[in-house]
């Protein structure tokens, strides 16, 4: 005899499905008034149509779409690299403050010291000193304003990315290293084949997450001279008075970063299944 | 003697774990270390292995002092292998790639060699269906069989087990005692910190009875488990027999 649902069993199945579908069209009825309030709301605003001119005018959008479009290219070769950089940076410096013993306290120190101060100094400050005061040194050899404001960027991400990987070291329990050293493994031998690969799989999400911010914050380069998709912008705006050329870069940023929080959605929720997975 | 322990003191936060513990160990001997949670059975172990810094008397190992500052641990650990209560595997790592590991990287053997060689032991202890699996499909019995496969394809001169049946649901246990049984038949010496009674006294060529960080009786293990000259051993030995585990 194959299984039959007993008549209580068919009746709880029933009541629950009429629940669920109450639920779906109550959400449906309360984004719809949400949304017609919004539009109402917005469009029926004193200031309306002159916002609308000044904001999302079709014809300036599709004159300055090309310039920032080839911007938006330099940002994505800028996420590339300083994000690339940035992580390198961060996993030395965690690797770095995990050092134990009064020969490694310089190391510890200093280490210690870059990420106090450079989690504490806006971006900005760090992207101004480094792009105008290095260059102001006049010494031989000094690289390009992108190359500075790009290194300003790695190190400022290099300090948060930095916390998070010693957070991912920290939260692999010491039996692991125990495990690990008691097979003869040497202190390097243990962090690199048994508590790194752990921790980077912890703190991947956040790492991600962290990624995902420092995709939007490539463009404040545009403040050091640079032409990317924001200065390519800005300076459309200052020429035709209007700010859609700032909507566009806005739209196609988010679009930049769509992919990105997908992969780091999809990265936490494989996390999350596999840490329930165990128990 | 392959083991030599003299006088061994640890101290954990003014509280002396380890006091004065002279233990030895001959080649091929499987010694059976007992007593109350706190006596001292695991950190005696960690001690051997180096994972904890003793606070004063010597160990040797094949006549050599392995707690002299100068002694390369990593060199030491080499030699000794640990399995722990909590199994301890690397679980973002195959079951193989747990047990290649160390020969791979510390003893520096070709990985197909020692895939092979890791292999051989997986047909041998039944679980050579497992070798690509990850720790966490397998059961408490299973990995800590794996725990000591992966101690055990370093070649090492004594093998410390430290309480390796305590986390196992019951019926899980037997497996992973007759494995170690196995063990001694092969002539590996071995020190293992038990509260399996009724396996120290069949597998165990001494038993040795830890009391405040001291052995305080050890001999054969009818004659430590069925009559103990020490009063403490004896009061240890009736809650273990209250308990049921005896």
């Amino acid at each position: 005899m194959t299984y039959q649902p007993s008549i209580r069993q068919q009746e709880r199945i029933a009541y629950r499905r009429g629940r669920a579908v109450r639920s779906v069209l109550l959400a449906a009825a309360s984004t719809a008034v949400v949304g017609v309030g919004l539009a109402v709301g917005i469009t029926g605003a004193p200031g309306w149509e002159r916002v609308k001119e000044s904001f999302f005018d079709l014809d300036t959008a599709q004159k300055y779409l090309p310039q920032i479009l080839e911007g938006l290219w330099l940002n994505l070769k800028l996420l590339v690299v300083c994000a690339t950089l940035a992580l390198a940076l961060g996993l030395l410096v965690a690797v770095l403050r995990t050092l134990r013993g009064p020969v490694f306290f310089p190391v510890r120190a200093l280490a210690t010291g870059y990420t106090y101060s450079f989690r504490g100094l806006p971006l900005i400050i760090v992207l101004y000193l480094f792009a105008f005061g290095i260059p102001g040194l006049r010494l031989k050899g000094t690289p390009d304003v992108l190359v500075l404001g790009a290194a300003a960027i790695i190190v400022t991400y290099g300090a948060y990315l930095a916390e998070v990987f010693r957070a991912g070291i920290e939260s692999v329990h010491p039996s692991q290293i125990a495990a690990a050293r008691s097979l003869g493994l040497s202190y390097r031998q243990a962090m690199r084949h048994v508590v790194l690969p752990q921790a980077v799989r912890r703190v991947a999400p956040p790492l991600l997450n962290d990624t995902v911010a420092l995709q939007k914050d490539v463009g404040l380069i545009s403040l050091a001279g640079p032409i990317d998709a924001i200065r390519a912008a800005q300076i459309g705006v200052a020429q035709d008075a209007d700010f859609t050329p700032y909507i566009v870069a806005g739209v196609l940023f988010v679009l930049l970063a769509l992919p990105l929080i997908a992969v780091t959605d999809w990265v936490t929720l494989r996390a999350a299944r596999r840490q329930n997975a165990g128990t | 003697m392959l083991l030599e322990c003299r006088d061994v003191r640890k101290v954990f936060g003014g509280h002396a774990v380890l006091d004065g513990l002279t233990l030895d160990v001959a080649e091929h001997e499987v010694v059976a270390l007992i007593g109350a949670s706190g006596s001292g059975k695991s950190t005696l172990l960690r001690c051997v292995n180096l994972l904890a810094e003793i606070d004063d008397g010597t160990i040797h190992l094949d006549g050599e002092e392995i707690t002299d500052p100068r002694a390369d641990p990593d060199l030491v650990r080499r030699r000794i292998g640990l399995v722990f209560q909590s199994y301890n595997l690397f679980p973002h790592m195959t079951v193989l790639d747990n047990i290649t590991l160390a020969p791979v990287r510390v003893h520096g053997r070709p990985v197909e060699e020692a895939r092979e060689q890791a292999r051989q032991w997986l047909d041998r202890v039944g679980l050579a269906e497992k070798s690509g699996a990850y720790p966490d499909r397998l059961s408490g019995g299973q990995q800590q069989r794996v725990a000591i496969v992966r101690a055990l394809v370093n070649n090492p001169r004594l093998l410390l087990l430290d309480e390796v049946t305590s986390a196992l649901d019951p019926e899980l246990v037997g497996e992973v005692l007759s494995m170690i049984r196995e063990l001694k038949g092969e002539g590996m010496t071995m020190v293992l910190a038990t509260h399996e009674m009724g396996f120290a006294r069949q597998v165990a060529d001494r038993v040795a009875f830890l009391d405040a960080g001291r052995v305080l009786e050890q001999g054969p293990p009818e004659q430590v488990l069925g009559d103990p000259v020490e009063a403490r051993t004896r009061q240890f030995l009736t809650r273990i027999i209250d308990a049921g585990r005896l």
